[in-house]
């Protein structure tokens, strides 16, 4: 696991200048609000990157406005005006130039004001946090649903809508990562696939201790923990490759079980679980109890014809493992208020 | 402060102090100065340690791979800690217990508490002298216990890698080893300190105070510790019951935690944070309290809005035990819970900025005199700004999920924790040195130590925001190479705040060698607490008149 990445070094040269450009930073926050670059990497981090990751759905769009648009320039505005007042004082009460102190202790007029102007703002940024608190919560008919049972150190994904396809999902080893171009500590052997522009519900629990499956770019972070169940869902807006990590303390290999997701388009996606072993929602046969009425997926139901098997190079063995979770479904908190 | 002391009491009892033998007095201390001084020597040992374990962090970190948690580094030939995925656990884990309950904790209650409360309020002592001396101790077996902890098995390896949040099932059958068993017993032991210690405070501050001093003319330091022990009552009896439900669970076959058995492990979380979010108020109140007191110092003007300040304090001891679910916004927690959690937390900014703008307002025509007592405060006001902007932000469940478990949450806890508290903590230190030691510091090394710390700690935590925005998870060893840009950076700055602590260590040298004799008041008229009043270092015994407090006209 030594690995002296060429970007690690390349990096530490670039770093004095970083430092210096430090000092300057807390004025410099006010463009993060602003920036929308181009050149801004889709479902990964970006090198030197300093804002959010680009949104892939339209609730990380409505986030990422809260936050650049609505409490970022409220807190550089707060930080900037404690930081000029500091100044201010600075110069003009230091005991130089104002060697005779006042002596007030009280003004209720400013102090009325310094109490009631927070609770405004503080009202005016709850609209916003309930609203979009409450849109991530209201989820739209699910398309199909997924599972995803974190373990250490690897994720299960099981398909219950298409014939309880079930696969585990490890990192990629650095000389696979590279060989199938895909980032190092991010990309796995068999990624969870779906269809873009589908409603994907996700389950979520854990095997053995708690994990959190996390997707910056779709905005999720849902702890999987062990006898519950946690719901949530995404949109994704464009097909394409979206990468996430673990984010709940999980041991000794947290840092190695990263999320992939591979948005596809739906006709890739039917061919994708025939090819993985798993039955297309419709075809007779299949559908064994799902967990709520799901609707075929897109306009091209149990029609496998385009022959490549998806998107997917570096296709690895098709793990069928179906490691059935441990977990107790217990009571399972978000699902309720699915309906 | 509102009062003032007639200033008569305390030139007659010199001859009174005749101090124990060298072992009697610091191994059986009574005398909460000498028992202060202790705590405050324990806090600058432990906070060495927990700094180092920083160090090892951000050189781990420094670019991507993993480079000295690994069989070949020159940590495993030292051998003390595992060099392994897991040792990086242990050591992020062990950074977090040792610098809140071995660092901030005994500086600010035990160092500074001690010293200054009885004094402050004109009492002789403490209530019971000698509970003092059992907390102080216990505190130093809760530490040699979580160090045995370290060097024992833990199940993955050696030491407990769980977090200092030690979320079961992680901390149960993700540990079997004994070293989480010594870690819980440690914390036992730091918080049958704790709770003893704020006893003693609370009986102090009720029932000590000289004649005159009213709670209202307080100064606002006692008023600041006063609310922390009453945080501190109530919330680490929760703590306690949540280890001892760990530690059953773990060795006894019960499962409170144990979903198998019908536990829940998101039980534990509630149970931990009902104490955590308190806690980290009780970490900073106290900062509070001594912030009040040097910028009305060093601006030679009273505190501005004394009754406001203090009740801000109270107010935001008692919304701190209602807010504890914002850190399980992702736990799975009914949307109006959370939505209710969203809006309680966001409460608190309220009566925190009233304190920020107290301040202000404060030195806000004053004549100031930026001694470094002064910087480090000017310092903490402006980082506690930048870390409580932040809080706001994480306050709102639908941001929270981009944020929670990143960098922006390492980032914003230590603009208020590693920034803030340990400001008012170096701040409280200069203030105070000349009193509590007898020697002048040397103002150059003073200002010197607090330009470096305050440049390295933000070049350290600053760009923290920037990888905590792009996704970067904590607890992590190792990281995309994406992220190495803003680590290098960080880990630059460790190198700058790590020389100000070796310019800190300069300066107590030097101090210590040259003697400068200390004055009562160094400060002049800005100084008007009771601990002005005496010599420094004070008497042994200190107030056997008891002074009397008149009301200030104002
Ligand atoms: C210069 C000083 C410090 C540096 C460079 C530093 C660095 C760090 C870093 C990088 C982490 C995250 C590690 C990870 O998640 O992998 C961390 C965690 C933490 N630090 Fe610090 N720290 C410093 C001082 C402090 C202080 C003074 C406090 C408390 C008063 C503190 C409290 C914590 C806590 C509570 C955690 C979370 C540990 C956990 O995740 O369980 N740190 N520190
Ligand atoms: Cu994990
Ligand atoms: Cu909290």
């Amino acid at each position: 696991m030594i690995d002296k990445s060429a970007a690690g070094r390349t990096s530490g040269r670039k770093s004095a200048l970083g430092a210096a450009t430090c000092a300057l930073m807390f004025g410099a926050a006010a463009l993060m609000s602003t920036a929308a670059r181009a050149e801004e990497l889709m479902g990964q981090p970006t090198p030197g990157g300093w804002g959010f990751q680009p949104s892939g759905d339209a609730i990380k769009r409505s986030v990422v406005f809260f936050h650049n648009d609505i409490l970022m320039p409220i807190i550089t505005v707060i930080c900037l005006l404690v930081a000029g007042l500091i100044l201010y004082i600075a110069i003009r009460f230091n005991k130089r130039a104002n060697p005779v102190p006042a002596r007030f202790t009280h003004n209720t007029q400013i102090e009325v004001i310094w109490t009631v102007a927070p609770v405004l703002i503080l009202m005016f940024i709850a609209i916003f946090s309930f609203r979009l608190l409450y849109a991530y919560h209201d989820m739209p008919k699910p398309d199909l649903t997924v599972k995803a049972t974190g373990n250490q150190w690897y994720w299960n994904y099981t398909y219950p809508d298409h014939g309880a396809l079930a696969f585990d999902s490890l990192i990629l080893p650095e000389e696979k990562a590279k060989a199938a171009g895909k980032p190092y500590r991010l990309g796995v052997d068999n990624p969870l696939v779906v269809p873009v522009g589908k409603t994907v519900r996700v389950l979520v629990t854990g095997a053995d201790v708690i994990h959190d499956f996390a997707m910056p770019a779709f905005g999720l972070k849902t702890d999987a923990v062990p006898g519950r169940v946690n719901e949530t869902w995404f949109k994704a807006d464009k097909p394409g490759i979206y990468y996430g990590q673990c984010s709940e303390l999980c041991g000794v290999d947290h840092a190695f079980m990263p999320i992939e997701i591979d948005v596809v388009t739906p006709d890739q996606f039917n061919t994708w679980v025939v090819a993985k072993g798993g039955k297309l929602p419709g075809a007779k046969a299949a559908a064994p109890a799902a967990p709520a009425a799901t609707a075929p997926a897109g306009g091209a139901p149990a029609n496998p014809a385009p022959a490549a098997p998806a998107a997917k190079p570096a296709q690895t063995a098709v793990t069928n493992t179906a490691k059935t979770t441990t977990a107790k479904i217990g009571h399972a908190a978000l699902a309720a208020k699915a309906a | 402060m509102a009062t003032s002391a007639d200033a008569h009491a305390h030139d007659a009892h010199e001859h009174h102090d005749h101090k124990p033998p060298f072992f009697v007095r610091w191994f059986f201390s009574t005398n909460h100065k000498d028992i202060g001084i202790l705590y405050i020597l324990f806090a600058i040992m432990a906070g060495l340690v927990g700094g180092a374990l920083s160090g090892l962090i951000r050189w781990e970190l420094a670019e991507p791979g993993i480079q000295i948690f690994q069989p070949h580094s020159w940590l495993a030939k030292i051998g003390i800690i595992e060099a392994s995925k897991h040792g990086y656990n242990v050591v992020v884990t062990a950074h977090a217990l040792i610098m809140i309950f071995f660092m901030v904790m005994p500086a600010m209650i035990g160092g500074f508490g001690n010293f200054f409360v009885p004094i402050m309020i004109g009492a002789p002592d403490m209530a019971f002298p000698r509970m003092n001396n059992i907390s102080f101790w216990l505190l130093v077996a809760s530490f040699a216990v979580l160090c045995t902890s370290l060097m024992v098995d833990g199940g993955p390896g050696k030491g407990f890698g769980g977090g200092w949040t030690m979320y079961p099932p992680l901390s149960t059958i993700g540990h079997t080893g004994p070293a989480f068993d010594l870690a819980i017993l440690s914390l036992h032991l730091a918080g049958a300190s704790s709770i003893l210690g704020a006893i003693n405070f609370i009986t102090t501050i009720f029932n000590m105070r000289a004649p005159g001093m009213t709670l209202h003319r307080m100064p606002l330091f006692v008023w600041s510790v006063l609310v922390t022990v009453f945080l501190l009552l109530l919330s680490l009896p929760v703590l306690a019951g949540a280890i001892t439900m760990l530690l059953t669970d773990r060795n006894f076959g019960t499962s409170f935690f144990n979903p198998a058995g019908g536990g829940d492990p998101v039980m534990f979380q509630h149970l931990f944070w009902f104490f955590g979010h308190p806690e980290v108020y009780i970490l900073i109140l106290p900062g509070f309290g001594m912030i009040s007191h040097i910028v009305a110092t060093f601006s030679k003007k009273p505190v501005f809005g004394y009754l406001a300040m203090a009740y801000a304090m109270v107010a935001i001891g008692f919304v701190g035990f209602v807010v504890w679910a914002h850190h399980m916004f992702t736990t799975g927690l009914n949307v109006n819970l959370q939505a209710y959690f969203s809006a309680a937390t966001m409460i608190i900014a309220v009566p925190t900025g009233i304190k920020i703008f107290s301040w202000i307002a404060t030195m806000w025509g004053g004549s100031i005199d930026f001694k470094t007592p002064m910087l480090f405060a000017i310092g903490f006001i402006f980082l506690f700004t930048v870390g409580g902007v932040t809080g706001v932000v994480l306050s709102n469940a639908g941001v929270d999920y981009s944020f929670q478990d990143t960098y922006y949450v390492v980032a914003h806890f230590h603009y208020v924790l590693s920034l803030g508290a340990v400001f008012a903590i170096f701040a409280g230190f200069y203030y105070w040195f000349e009193k509590m030691w007898g020697v002048k510091y040397n103002e150059i090394l003073g200002a010197a130590h607090f330009w470096l710390m305050f440049v390295g700690v933000n070049v350290i935590f600053f760009p923290m925001h920037f990888l905590g925005m792009q996704g970067m998870p904590r607890r992590y060893v190792d990281y995309p190479d994406a992220f190495a840009f803003w680590n290098r950076i960080s880990t630059d700055g460790y190198m700058i705040a790590a020389l100000g602590v070796v310019v800190f260590l300069v300066m107590l040298v030097e101090a210590a060698v040259r003697r400068r004799k200390a004055e009562a008041n160094p400060w002049g008229e800005g100084a008007t607490t009771l601990e002005w009043t005496l010599s420094s270092p004070p008497p042994y015994h200190q107030f056997n008149d008891l002074p009397h407090i008149e009301a200030e006209g104002h």
